[in-house]
């Protein structure tokens, strides 16, 4: 009885939920599954292109295709003159998807903003520890220093949200427009909770986002459909597919072969087909990222700045650019951070190469020995770690100085690179969380980040003072300065090595229009059409 | 034969014990740190690693945390993914009918063109067929399965158009799963045109998975079938002027069978580690490309139960080819 009955319930939910796909379908081929559906718990990219950019908004938003913040839920806000106090005025009228789990009775309101913050840090919130999911850490709120900056959530009206900080943090506002500030249902939350379902939350989400979820089959496809209610209005395409496909080359044939709308990361060696293909177009960018190898500047003679130049004058970038990115090509970098970022100092120049001239100050110096450390791991800033540090190698070796090669699997390399008295040379790079400068000077040269990301060990006082002040100011033109001075600084130190910024691709079937590639590496389909 | 049995059962009790320190040791040997690994790019404060560390147990020592995974999995708790916070036996039950499915119809494909072709071979020892069949079984054997899958990928789906790329059916196909079988389901739910596409997507990949098990069981059947073409027995059937086609089907092969069934068994172990490989290439949402991917995540908690829960099927497979093999081989029950 119990089988006829359980097969009966399938056929009932098979005759909702079978059949073709409606009108108007864009399928993405995704790159990986994702962890899960609640952005505030997760930390990659392929994470939150399925969750926080296709279900959830935030109070702001980043500009579609750029780094510049804009209106999202909140449709203004204020700034105390003392830089501690937020007051985010939210839209009226916001609905909360309406899906066959959960049907909301109100619309969005300062509630959900106070408890979507709440739960990321309140241990006495019960959506905070093990009832909801176990061992959660909350990564993005702690690593963005959210509890040391956040003094607390209000709300003052249904539609009015107070923020105070402990110190004045110009970045707060490029953080908020981050996936891990998404806003989630507090209605949705406590049903889940009074029904004993609350791990439901991180897999069938709830959000106000131009998506609605409408099915997960673990590793293989997500299904949304546009949001009739989406207070921005309903998208153009009825329905969204993940078609997830982790291979690089298979993502690519599925594309060619018109079973995906648009894929990402293409690998370098399939950009030529790609360009050949007339059905397709190759979507590329300046990643918001950078390749770079610091020096342990505590370590002699490293400590001084002319030895670090004498090393960078001695590798020639131009060629080890071309031989580790061949086809997909990368921009030189000049500073630390991108030239698609605001502050971006033009006049600014790194080392150029110069043997000659090296050879004469390592000599001087007395350089005969340095340790160049590489990984396993192909990052977007560095596809080959390994063959560059040989590239390097041999370029050193012209100019006197011998380099030992030290090999450590990628997270032992990080440990290992981050810590104090770790001599030499070590490969790294970093992909920007929100397009603030602040994201690239303070997480990647503080002197709060040695230790943790500064892994040249460097902390110079007037690079810390400007890149502080600059945080502490909310005016952007005054930033602006700021941080021109900061690169000016970094230039005549050069606690690093500066390689490059690469570019970001993304491949697109020729009747799909809207798509835009980000800076940011998130994948978004608001906006986006397709043409049958 | 209920002797044979427990004999059997019994020895698999130290084979258990042995897995479980062979998974937990293995992905603690990995190098890498779990929560490092989970921190991403950003790093981890050392006062939140601490705490970290603490709060997954990692801090405690190593045969304290062996006795804990040991003491969990004896009541039946696999654990909860690091990743994705989800019960390990959950996404194992959602996924293992994939891989199941898959090396389902890649021994098939490899039974149906390996025996056949090795019994010709036998029969025509020394030909050309013969040559040829072994040189290519040997090809077969050494392929590198992810080479050989991007291959066939980028022929018959880029270049001919014949297959689709990879996944389990074309998307269109949209079904709440019952046995988590998608050949079953689509039959179940009478949709003929979604079990095609199933059908065709599931080409590649079990001639890629199947490849491997189609050289090793034609070789096997070639070099059981001459043996037992020697016998004593088949040269009275042949002097009693039986048919040679009756020689070779019932007095040759029913014996020749016997060690290929076991080679049949012993490839239940190569189709899952092969669909580590397979599952990547065509987006098959199986086992193997989960334990692939949280093995590049650092999860302990999935690569250590996976592997025990892969092995426990091991275990049972072979427990029950070796039941088989007495069953129809009864020389080895009384040994």
């Amino acid at each position: 009885m119990k089988k006829t009955m359980t097969f009966a319930a399938a056929l009932l939910a098979a005759s909702v939920l079978s059949g073709v796909a409606s009108a108007k379908t864009l399928v993405y081929c995704s790159e990986a599954s994702p962890a899960n559906f609640d952005p505030g718990t997760t930390t990659g990219g392929n994470d939150f292109d399925a969750s926080s950019r296709t279900v959830y908004s935030r109070l702001v938003e980043f500009k579609h295709g750029g780094t510049e913040i804009e209106p999202g839920l909140a449709d203004k806000w204020e700034i105390s003159d003392d830089g501690l106090v937020y007051t985010f005025h939210l839209h009226p009228g916001v609905k909360f998807q309406t899906t066959d789990y959960f049907k909301p009775t109100r619309d969005l309101n300062a509630d959900d903003v106070v408890f979507s913050f709440d739960r990321q840090f309140n241990k006495e919130n019960p959506w905070n520890g093990d009832k909801y999911l176990p061992n959660l850490t909350w990564d993005y709120y702690t690593g963005m220093d959210m509890p040391k900056y956040v003094a607390k959530w209000e709300k003052v009206d249904d539609l009015t949200v107070k923020l105070t900080l402990t110190e004045p943090n110009a970045p707060m506002l490029a953080n908020l427009g981050m996936d891990f500030a998404s806003i989630v249902s507090k209605e949705y939350a406590d049903q889940l909770q009074k029904d004993g379902k609350m791990a439901d939350f991180s897999t069938k989400p709830i959000g106000t986002g131009p998506f609605q979820f409408v099915d997960y089959q673990l590793d293989s496809v997500i299904r949304y459909a546009a949001n009739p209610d989406y207070f921005k209005g309903k998208e153009k395409i009825d329905d969204l597919v993940f078609a997830i496909t982790p291979d690089a080359t298979a993502r690519i044939q599925k594309v060619l072969a018109g079973e995906c709308d648009v894929a990402p990361y293409p690998n370098p060696a399939d950009i030529g087909t790609i360009k050949a293909n007339k059905d397709v177009t190759l979507l590329d960018q300046a990643g918001l990222n950078i390749g770079y190898m610091s020096y342990n500047t505590t370590i002699p003679p490293l400590d001084k700045p002319e030895v670090r130049h004498a090393l960078n004058q001695a590798i020639d970038r131009e060629a080890l650019i071309k031989s580790l990115f061949q086809d997909a090509g990368a921009t030189p970098a000049e500073n630390l951070i991108p030239p698609t970022m605001w502050s971006w100092d033009k006049d600014v120049k790194t080392d150029a190469y110069n043997p000659d001239e090296a050879k004469k100050v390592l000599e001087a110096a007395g350089l005969k020995e340095i340790q160049l450390w590489a990984s396993d791991r192909v990052r977007p800033y560095n596809p080959n770690f390994q063959r560059a540090a040989e590239l390097i190698q041999a370029d050193w070796a012209k100019v006197g100085v011998k380099a030992e090669i030290v090999n450590y699997e990628w997270t032992k390399y990080r440990a290992e690179g981050k810590k104090k008295d770790r001599p030499g040379a070590f490969q790294i790079g970093w992909t920007g969380d929100n397009g603030d400068p602040d994201n690239f000077f303070a997480t990647l040269f503080a002197c709060s980040a040695i230790g943790v990301s500064n892994y040249s060990s460097w902390c110079d006082k007037d690079f810390e003072d400007l890149i502080q002040k600059a945080k502490k100011t909310s005016d952007q033109a005054e930033r602006t300065k700021l941080y021109e001075q900061a690169q000016v600084i970094f230039a005549k130190e050069a606690p690093a090595f500066l390689l490059a910024h690469s570019q970001v691709y993304a491949v697109v079937r020729n009747n799909v229009s809207g798509f835009k590639m980000d800076p940011l590496g998130i994948h978004r389909f608001d906006g986006v059409d397709k043409a049958e | 034969m209920l002797r044979y049995l427990l004999n059997k059962i019994a020895l698999l009790i130290p084979t258990l014990v042995g897995i479980t320190i062979c998974a937990f040791a293995f992905v603690r040997l990995l190098p890498g740190d779990p929560i490092l690994a989970m921190a991403g790019e950003h790093g981890v404060a050392p006062a939140r690693y601490e705490e970290l560390k603490q709060q997954f147990g990692f801090d405690l020592p190593i045969w304290e945390q062996y006795a804990r995974y040991v003491g969990e999995v004896a009541t039946g708790d696999f654990g909860v993914s690091i990743s994705s916070k989800r019960p390990v036996i959950e996404e194992f039950k959602t996924l293992f009918p994939a891989t199941l499915e898959l090396s389902f119809f890649a021994m098939i494909f490899a039974m149906v063109l390996g025996i056949p072709a090795g019994i010709f071979a036998a029969v025509k020892r020394g030909s050309w067929f013969d040559q040829s069949l072994m040189g290519t079984a040997l090809v077969g054997y050494s392929m590198p399965i992810f080479w050989w899958g991007l291959l066939l990928i980028i022929f018959f789906s880029g270049y001919l158009g014949w297959t689709p790329v990879n996944g389990r059916i074309d998307l269109q196909y949209f079904f709440k799963p019952i046995t988590g079988f998608m050949t079953i389901d689509t039959l179940i739910y009478g949709k003929w045109a979604a079990f095609r596409s199933v059908l065709r997507h599931l080409v590649l990949p079990t001639i890629v998975l199947g490849t491997i098990p189609l050289a090793v069981i034609a070789r096997q059947t070639r070099s059981a079938m001459l043996e037992v073409l020697s016998e004593d027995y088949v040269r009275t059937a042949r002097a009693k002027g039986l048919s040679s086609a009756r020689v070779i089907g019932v007095h040759a092969l029913r014996n020749a069978l016997i060690p290929v069934v076991t080679t049949i068994g012993l490839q239940v172990s190569t189709l899952l580690a092969g669909a580590i490989l397979t599952e990547t290439i065509f987006s098959w949402p199986g086992i193997g490309r989960w334990m692939v991917e949280s093995i590049s995540k650092r999860d302990y908690v999935v690569v250590q139960s996976g592997l025990l829960l892969i092995a426990l099927i091991v275990m049972a497979v072979n427990l029950i080819v070796d039941v088989l093999y007495a069953v129809i081989n009864p020389r080895i029950r009384a040994a």
